[in-house]
Formats: C-alpha cells, structure tokens, sequence
C-alpha cells in the first residue's frame, strides 16, 4: 500500500485537532493544571493522583477514549494519524488523565487477534486501561517482564505503570508455561494492589502493581510479536505527546522572552536567547513531521512502521530534553521557581523521554534494521 | 511513495503526462566530464556546453518557466512547473546550469521590471542560453547587506556604476547580473536600487571578472569589479529607492519560499555524480575496516548515523508537511528552514563521513586510494560554501527568530 503525499491525514482529522485544541484552551490552560497538580511542593510528599475526573468524562463523551478501537468493537476505528494529532494537543495541555494508556493498550488488544475483541469491547464501553508490562529495572522488552501466570491466576510485579491510579483496566504481560502472553484484569481485582509511586512529574501518576494471584481474562498469546505489532503506534503517540508539550514549552518560553527587559532589550534580541529557541523549533518541527510520516506508515505502510517509529520517538525524546531545558535556562530567576508554569512541562517532558525506550535505545534498534537488516 | 499524481488538476494531469513521455524519449547521454557537485561550481566550458544543451532541450519542450505567462517566454500554465520537477527529479536528470537565473533573476525580474525588458531577459534565461549571476555580497557587505556601498550615480537617462561584488558564482559564464547597488548614501535601506546589468558584453568595457579560489581548490566563483559601467535607466527593476524591497523578493525565491516554484531537476545516476546521503554513510561504514570489525559495528558511529538518518528524514517530513495546512500554525515556519537544515545537515553528513574514514580521510581527490574518490574531505570543506552563503546560518537563525516566532530584532 502506498502512502498519501498528505499523510492521510484528513479533514475529519483536522476537525478532531483543532476541536481538541478549543477543548483545552478553553476548560484547561496551564493555570488550571498548576492549581490542580502543584498545590503540595514539598519534595517529601506522599504520592496522590490528582487530576479532574469530570473534565475527563467530557473526554470520554466526546468519544476520545475509544478512537482507536476498530469499529467492529464498537469503537472509531480512526487512522493513527487523526490519533496522533489529537495526542499532540493532548501533549500541548498536559492534562492528566488515562487517554496515552487507553490508546497505547488499544492497540496492543487490537493485534491479539479475536482474543482481545470483549477487552476492546470494554474500552468502547468506556473503561479506561493501561500496559503492565515492565520490570524493576525498567527493560522496555516485554520478554523481561516481572510477572507470571498460572492457571489464569498472575503473580510478580509490574513496575513504571503508567496513569495506573487513574484506569479501571490493566493489560498485563506475563511469563506463562506456554510463553509470553497477554492478561486483561480489572484494577480492583482481588489481590492486585496499586502502589504510587513517589515521581518528579506532576501531570501523571505511575505505580509498580503486585500481582498475587489474581484471576485475570487470557487476551492474546505470542506477546513478543503482539507487541512488535502495536509499539510503532505506542511510539508514535508518545511521541506525539511530546511533540506537543514541546510546542507549549517553544511559545511560552518566547512569549516570555519578547517580553522580560535587560539591558534595553527584550531578551530575545540578544542571539545568545534567540538561536537556542530556534533550534527548539527546528527540533520540534523535525519531530513533528517525523510523527506524522510514522504514523502514515502504521496506517499505509506497516513494513515501514517500526524504522518510522523509531525515528520519531529519538527525534521527539531529544528534542524534548533539549526544550525542557532552555525553557527553564532561558526564563531565568523566575524559572527555577515553582510559580512559574514552566516546571510543570519540564517535569513531564523528563519523565516522558525515558519512557519506551530513550532517544539512544530507539536510534540503536533503527541502526539494526538499517545497517545490520539491511546488510 | 508519495502519490502526487493522485492531487493534480486536469491541467497538471495532462501536463504531466506529457512531460513523463518527453522524458522518457530525452532523457540526456552520460556527461563527458566529470560534473560537479553543483551548477554553482562549473568550472569548464566544456561542463557547461552539456548542461546547457540539457537546459535549452528540456525548456524547448515546456518543462522550464511552465508558470511563467506566455509572452514573457513562460508556459503559461498554472501551477505546473512543480510537477516538471516532479517528473525531472524522478527521471533523475541532469541538474540546469542557469541557476541563479531561474530560482532568484527570474521571480525577481517578473515582479520588479518592465514588461518590455521582461520580454527581452526571461526567454533566453528559461533556455539557458543567457547565464546569470547575483551581485549582492560586497568585501564590506555579506551578511549586513543592506550596506552594500557599490554606486550608481545618475547621468541623464544613465546610471553609473563603480565599485566591487565578491563571491558571485557563475559570474565567469554570465550574460547578466541582478545587482543591488547604492543610489544614495545619506539613507541605508531606502538607499538601496535594484538593476540588472550585463557582463559578458562590457567586459574590458566597466566590468572585470576575477575568479576566486575556493577552500577546495576549485574556482566557480568570482569577484566582480564595475569601474565606470554605464547603463540604461530601463534596466532598473521597481522605484528608485526600492532595492531593498526588490532584494527581498529575490532571497525569498532563492530560500525556497518565494510564490513562484523554481525549475529544478537533478540527481544523476551516472557515476560522475556524488551520493553525499545519510544513506551513504552507512555504504561507507560497511567498507570502513575498524577496530578488527567494521566502521558499521562501532555503536558509536551507529549512534552517529542515524542521528544523521533522522534529521535528513525529517527534513524530507518537513516538506511532505508544508503541504498539509491542518498541521502547521505558520505558513513561513517550515519553508524558512529549508536552507538551513539543508547546508548544516550537509556539513554534519560530510563530516561524519571523515570520521567513518578515520586516517583515510587525509586522502585528496588526486590519490588513487581516497575512499569514494576523496569526495568526503572535498564535501566537508565545501559544504562551509552552502552554510555561509546567502544569508549565512546565523542570519537564518536570525530571520526565523524574528518573522516566525516574532523576537526583537538583533543588531
């Protein structure tokens, strides 16, 4: 299949984008998320979920949480790169909520096959899930995962659960006699405890999940190849998400520097403050469009998803250090405060470039399909 | 692959049709020289005969100037000369010498000169018959140029010109020059008129050409000294006072983000022709011997490569998505990049290919054992050409710090 010079990206993609950019900046601007996620700055404080449950329901009303759930199940079925254009703006707010991980486990389920046909019947209905798949070192291979699984029942634990406080659902990954398969089990299972962890990032939670013997639905078998179906996708709205908090962290930073006065000038007179800004951009844009051609080879080209992907999550995850870094440098006094805004995005531009692999992890698997593949 | 074919307009269809079957049947006989990396660097007349047969054929059967209106030459058609380069990029054919003619005199004479000088420049520029070349940097003016202090002074209905360009390639080949020159002094920018002016006519007649040598060894470029050249008023584009203005229109064309699309065609296949891609990066770690394995198996110079990989991918992504409104806040934001990460993503490929090469790189172009015939070093050094001239990389970060996203003017 060919892809479309446009990324198949259409007007009904479009529509979502900018109703999802109206959505924020209307109900959630980075003051709101200050005032709900930064009350306590105490850096010894307890772990809590914060976030506001019925400005996600609207979400979920509007019909966000299942978009890609293929239509068969009762979902929208919509082209990853609508998906990704809607994470973006996602990103751009940084408003806490289980959409990422829905998505993310929504495409895992949609590659198990009729195996995960009721879970994904599940997340048209409204429930909301995350992945569980990841050990106390934090391998990004679900081949290493912690747990196990007998008799239906899974034992072990679960670490770096993302939004894990916030989903009704876990898709877990475990260690069964027959291989790696995939589990669906509901986040209030008898003996399935959620513990928070203590984390930087503001705008998520995230937990190491024990598992003792809790009975859970069997979704899928052959989870390594599972996975290798989905991660293009999981990859590509991760770095998406990026790509977003990026583009907030670009224009508020130079909203800041047109604005703060020294020595006569406004700061971004001064090329020591604009080039770096410039090169934010470039970086973004590099990222950006990277996103966009993945997500045109998940929906077109599925031979050439994973190098795609690969590619937009090194670009979005250096490109997201490198932002974080000059919007906190580059507002000065104020930005090593806690006021100012931008530690919120600083923060989950951190947490977020390390997860699913960093910029080095995905450069070095695109060098095997490239070089060694290729070869 | 992209499937443009899918979006064209009945007239784009038919055209491209056409230009697909010329084409095919015109696709030009291997170079008798070795060709440069690009038309900026002809050296030869000979280079130059067979690029220009080349230009003069592929004008004669509508693939150059195709948006252009019919009387000034053009093809008065709409919209089709992006699918010309569509169909010439893919039939990998020669690059067009003239350049300079065609991406920056050409939308500048259209917009800013008379209609009967329009008439009589732009049908040999479109054929390559007329080659042309820029005058706007000066030894006190490169990346200040509105301070270019080469004079024109009034002398009936003439002007005369004194003073001294440097850097204008194709200038040694060239029939005529777009010149920004000063028309008075006491104003900087408003100061400033734009003319066309000949050269190869008045040499030895007000106009001296002198080659430059570049870093590599090569000429290709040159100063140009105008002592006493007259010229007629009617060569002068737009108001008096208005160069600067005019000279915008030309950078915006030569950056890439000009209205008019410029004839472009190129990437040979023969093996005269240079691969300076990420991709050959790792061709060339593969035959690289490193360390008992290969220049391919150091995680280091992986990690390089792909770096490289990545930003020559999302470069090509950037222009795939200039052509998607939905997915871009500004018009200016991605084309005003072009240039930029064009020349710095060349350097960086160009040196990181002297580093694959390790010891090897000290190897010239005349050394029967330089890796790829010594095209590395001889890339590295040249691409410095790609990041200085119009509008040096700075001035790039400059100018897309200030229009797009708004900063203060720098000094």
């Amino acid at each position: 299949m060919s892809q479309p010079d446009d990324f198949g990206f259409t007007e009904e993609a479009a529509l979502l984008k900018s109703s999802a950019q109206k959505f924020f900046s209307e109900h959630f601007t980075a003051d709101k998320l200050h005032a709900l996620v930064a009350a306590d700055p105490s850096p010894d404080r307890a772990p809590t979920v914060q976030w506001d449950q019925a400005l996600w329901q609207q979400m979920v009303d509007l019909g966000w949480s299942l978009l890609a759930v293929p239509e068969e199940q009762g979902g929208v079925g919509m082209p990853l790169v609508g998906v990704a254009g809607l994470v973006e703006e996602l990103g751009k707010a940084g408003f806490p909520c289980p959409l990422l991980a829905t998505l993310s486990a929504s495409y895992v389920l949609a590659a198990c096959g009729d195996a995960g046909h009721s879970a994904l019947e599940d997340i048209a209905a409204g429930e909301t899930a995350t992945l569980a798949l990841t050990n106390a070192s934090g391998s990004w291979s679900p081949a290493d995962t912690g747990v196990t699984a007998s008799d239906g029942r899974l034992d072990g634990t679960a670490y770096f659960v993302q939004d894990a406080g916030k989903v009704s659902r876990l898709l877990v990954c475990a260690r069964s006699q027959q291989g790696l398969d995939l589990y669906w089990v509901a986040a209030n299972a008898p003996g399935l405890e959620v513990h928070q962890d203590a984390i930087v990032d503001l705008t998520r939670d995230q937990a190491h999940v024990v598992f003792k013997g809790v009975e859970a639905q069997w979704v899928g078998g052959a989870a390594e190849s599972v996975m290798d179906a989905a991660f293009p996708a999981i990859w590509t709205l991760h770095a998406a998400d990026m790509v977003g908090a990026g583009e907030w962290q670009l224009q508020t930073t130079v909203e800041y520097a047109n604005q703060r006065q020294q020595f006569d000038h406004p700061l971004g007179f001064f090329q020591a403050v604009k080039h770096p800004l410039v090169n934010v951009m470039i970086a973004i844009d590099q990222a950006k469009s990277l996103v966009y051609n993945a997500a045109c080879a998940v929906d077109c080209e599925p031979g050439k998803a994973a190098q795609a992907a690969h590619m937009a999550q090194a670009s979005a995850s250096d490109m997201a250090a490198f932002a974080s870094s000059r919007s906190v440098q580059c507002h000065g006094g104020i930005g090593f405060t806690w006021e100012c805004f931008v530690h919120l995005f600083f923060k989950r531009q951190k947490h977020s470039e390390m997860l699913w692999g960093d910029a080095a992890w995905h450069r070095a698997r695109l060098a095997e399909i490239l070089i060694d593949a290729a070869a | 692959m992209a499937d443009e074919q899918s979006k064209d307009t009945p007239e784009q269809a038919a055209f491209r049709q056409k230009a697909k079957a010329w084409i095919a049947d015109n696709q030009p006989a291997e170079p008798p020289v070795r060709l440069p990396l690009t038309p900026l660097e002809i050296m030869t007349e000979e280079q130059l005969a067979y690029l220009q047969a080349w230009q003069k054929a592929a004008y004669d059967a509508g693939l150059v100037g195709c948006d252009y209106p019919v009387e000034v030459g053009g093809g008065g058609m709409t919209d089709c000369q992006r699918v010309a380069n569509e169909e010439m990029m893919r039939a990998r054919t020669p690059y067009m010498p003239n350049v300079i003619g065609l991406g920056m005199a050409a939308p500048t004479v259209f917009y800013h000169g008379q209609e009967e000088l329009k008439q009589r420049l732009l049908p040999r520029l479109f054929s390559g018959e007329d080659i042309w070349c820029q005058g706007f940097s000066e030894p006190g003016a490169g990346s200040d140029l509105a301070s270019v202090q080469t004079f024109a002074e009034r002398k009936g209905d003439k002007w005369v010109i004194n003073g001294h360009k440097v850097w204008t390639s194709l200038a040694h080949f060239a029939e005529w020059m777009i010149i920004l020159l000063r028309t008075d002094r006491s104003v900087k920018h408003d100061g400033l008129s734009y003319f066309v002016v000949p050269i190869r006519s008045a040499l030895g007649k007000g106009v001296t050409v002198r080659p430059l040598i570049k870093i590599t060894g090569e000429t290709g470029f040159n100063e140009v000294i105008f002592e006493d050249l007259e010229v007629d008023d009617t060569f002068r584009l737009d108001e008096l006072g208005k160069g600067w203005q005019v000279a915008m229109t030309t950078l915006l064309h030569e950056r890439g983000a000009g209205e008019l699309v410029t004839p472009r065609s190129g990437g040979m296949s023969n093996k005269s022709s240079h691969n300076t891609s990420a991709a050959a990066l790792i061709k060339l770690a593969r035959a690289t011997a490193r360390n008992g394995a290969t220049a391919a198996d150091d995680p280091l110079l992986r990690d390089r490569i792909m770096q490289q990989v990545i930003r020559e991918a999302g470069m090509a992504g950037n222009q795939r998505r200039s052509r998607v409104t939905a997915l871009q806040d500004n018009p200016m934001r991605l084309p005003l990049q072009n240039k930029l990460l064009m020349s710095e993503i060349a350097q960086d490929t160009a040196g990181l290919a002297m580093d694959i090469e390790g010891a090897a790189s000290s190897l010239y172009l005349a050394d029967p054992n330089a890796p790829d015939g010594g095209q590395w070093p001889m890339a590295y050094m040249n691409s410095f050409g790609f990041t200085i001239a119009a509008g040096t990389s700075e001035v790039q970060r400059n100018i897309l710090g200030e229009r797009v996203l708004g900063m203060a003017k720098s000094k």
